[in-house]
């Protein structure tokens, strides 16, 4: 009998792994953050590279987490010294924005980031990819098993582009795994541990729509203005947020699209159960999944053939041959602050704390026909609206609506949206009458400059600089 | 007027403002806020004229502030004075 060929791909521990990728000091390891707040796997691969005496490594994630704050443990030791993401959560962001890392942290977007690592502008050494289901090969998804977060859309860019690319797992599959998201043919080793995540933090049960009276109406006006931009017919597309306001949002714009007897062509983005209530219903025909909000898409993105899971790149990536998010009709989107030119801060609060990113912000907002910031006019006494955000994330010219529990402004450069929407007896002003209104009731906030030295640059998704984010004075 | 004994309004609620007042031989104001650069000085010039209105040149004011508006900030430490300077027994009233 021929002997077979064994590619001995599963190896005991992460350590193994690690020596097997020929991993260096200096070098870029990549992580995806669809296991949310529950994620285990950054944290167990940055322990095992300290156990094996890495320094100076970079860690390039989609997303830095709450749950990760044991980088900066490593950022101490000088086991990481450098920081790629597409956001970065307030338990990590603070200690930078006081200085941790020496090298400032590098901000994308979540199309600029596969766009990157295409174009060779970034590139990852070890990619550790999670997954709650794979097999002996590699062959992997996010959809089977207990620690089931869904679509793994952000890491395959990574498995495509890495040197080597590690699965980990703690369900190991027999070969082969049907239901494939990332094949074997780009998996070099596969992990099995004992669990990659926190399965209660990986997926909220349910999220749900406010019952916040302001957050209400800043919805109702939402959807109005989407109705009355005359968008909402068959093929309607739009993307929304996971916020309790968005989802809001998007029950009204469903309540409208029924009304008229709209079908939907698809809804994109983080996916909820609110969107795969509107899918199973028939008000869109299918939806583009890079990453799912609750255990509902979970289930969805497992059993329905249309909730397809796609890929950062086809999501939003610049340099793709084409992207999901150019043919998007609306997105609503948050803001910490807006500027009087429309320019929107995600990254950093009021006082200039990183706490936040861009994650698709500014994908969407360049792509959609019609990108809408919903959001409160003050929030703890603080204006949404200021002359200039503290760092500018999303650039005002892509923005084309501000819609808040008082009004609403349209970017002048759209006059045509500005008639419709008067016409459609909308509380339409100018962005300054709105920033007037929440003066009055806050008082002109002191302006505040951090000057210190750059703990962050904010790329666009294009890889050019936006603005740098400097550390913050007390 | 002296603030004779310990008194409060408000809450913790974001938009709102937890005042204490308590006795002091000088005046005292300390400010603890999330926007405290924002609107530190002004909150202290609120707070101020809120005290000198009332003829209250005595005593340890604490804002717990949580980005309340001025108006409501003004309101709280206006009650808590009130609360100070009458007989009202929290207890009772708690109880009631």
């Amino acid at each position: 009998m021929k002997p077979k060929h064994r590619t001995g791909k599963v190896m005991p521990t992460l350590e193994d792994a690690i020596r097997a990728s020929s991993l260096k000091n200096g070098m870029t390891i990549s992580f995806h953050h669809h296991l949310r707040a529950g994620d285990y796997v950054l944290n167990d691969v940055v322990r095992a590279c300290a156990a094996l005496g890495f320094s100076d490594l970079t860690v390039n994630a989609s997303a830095i987490m709450a749950c990760h704050t044991p980088l900066l443990e490593a950022i101490r030791e000088g086991v990481v010294t450098g920081i790629e993401c597409n956001f970065m959560h307030a338990a990590v962001g603070h200690a930078v924005s006081q200085g941790i890392l020496e090298q400032p942290v590098l901000f994308r977007t979540h199309g600029g980031r596969p766009a990157a690592l295409e174009n060779g502008t970034s590139h990852i050494n070890v990619a550790f990819i999670a997954a709650s289901a794979a097999d002996a090969e590699g062959n992997c998804n996010g959809k089977e098993g207990s620690s089931a977060f869904g679509s793994i859309g952000y890491a395959m860019s990574d498995a495509e582009h890495a040197d080597y690319v590690v699965v980990v797992t703690d369900n190991l599959m027999p070969y082969p795994l049907t239901d494939v998201s990332i094949p074997e043919n780009l998996v070099d080793a596969v992990v099995v541990c004992d669990s990659i995540g926190d399965p209660d933090r990986i997926m909220s049960g349910t999220t749900r729509i406010t019952r916040d009276p302001i957050g209400l109406l800043i919805a109702d006006y939402t959807a109005r203005a989407i109705e009355a931009s005359g968008l909402i017919e068959n093929g309607f597309s739009f993307q929304t947020g996971a916020g309790g306001t968005s989802l809001a949002a998007a029950a009204y714009i469903g309540e409208r699209m029924r009304k008229r007897g709209v079908t939907g062509s698809f809804a994109s983005g983080g996916i909820t159960g609110l969107l795969v209530d509107l899918l199973n219903e028939g008000l869109f025909t299918s939806l583009a999944d890079v990453q799912c909000f609750d255990r509902e898409a979970v289930v969805s993105i497992r059993q329905n053939p249309r909730h397809v899971e796609i890929s950062a790149s086809r999501y939003a990536s610049p340099e793709a041959k084409s992207a999901v998010v150019d043919r998007l009709d609306a997105v609503i989107l948050g803001a910490t602050e807006v500027g009087t030119d429309f320019s929107v801060n995600v990254h950093t609060d009021s006082n200039g704390m990183i706490m936040g990113g861009s994650g698709g912000h500014s994908d969407t907002a360049a792509g959609a026909s019609l990108a809408v910031i919903a959001a409160p006019l003050v929030r703890a006494r603080l204006p949404l609206i200021v002359d200039r955000p503290q760092t500018l994330s999303t650039p005002g010219d892509t923005i084309d609506l501000l819609v808040t529990q008082f009004g609403m402004a349209c970017n002048p450069r759209r006059p045509d949206l500005h008639d419709r929407l008067v016409d459609a007896g909308l509380p339409v002003f100018s962005i300054e009458e709105l920033k007037e209104k929440a003066e009055l009731l806050t008082g002109r906030p002191r302006l505040l400059k951090n000057e210190g030295r750059v703990v962050a640059r904010v790329n666009d998704r294009d890889g050019d600089e936006l603005d740098v984010i400097r550390t913050v004075s007390s | 007027m002296k603030i004779l004994k310990k008194a409060q309004a408000g809450t913790l609620e974001s938009g709102d403002v937890l005042v204490t007042v308590k006795p002091s031989d000088t005046l005292m104001i300390e400010i603890e806020s999330p926007v405290a650069r924002q609107f530190g000085d002004a909150m202290e010039r609120s707070a101020r004229d809120v005290l000198e209105s009332m003829g209250i040149y005595e005593g340890a004011v604490h804002l717990a502030d949580q980005g309340a508006l001025d108006c409501t900030l003004r309101a709280r430490l206006h009650t808590a004075i009130h609360r100070a300077l009458q007989d009202y027994d929290a207890d009772v009233a708690g109880s009631l």
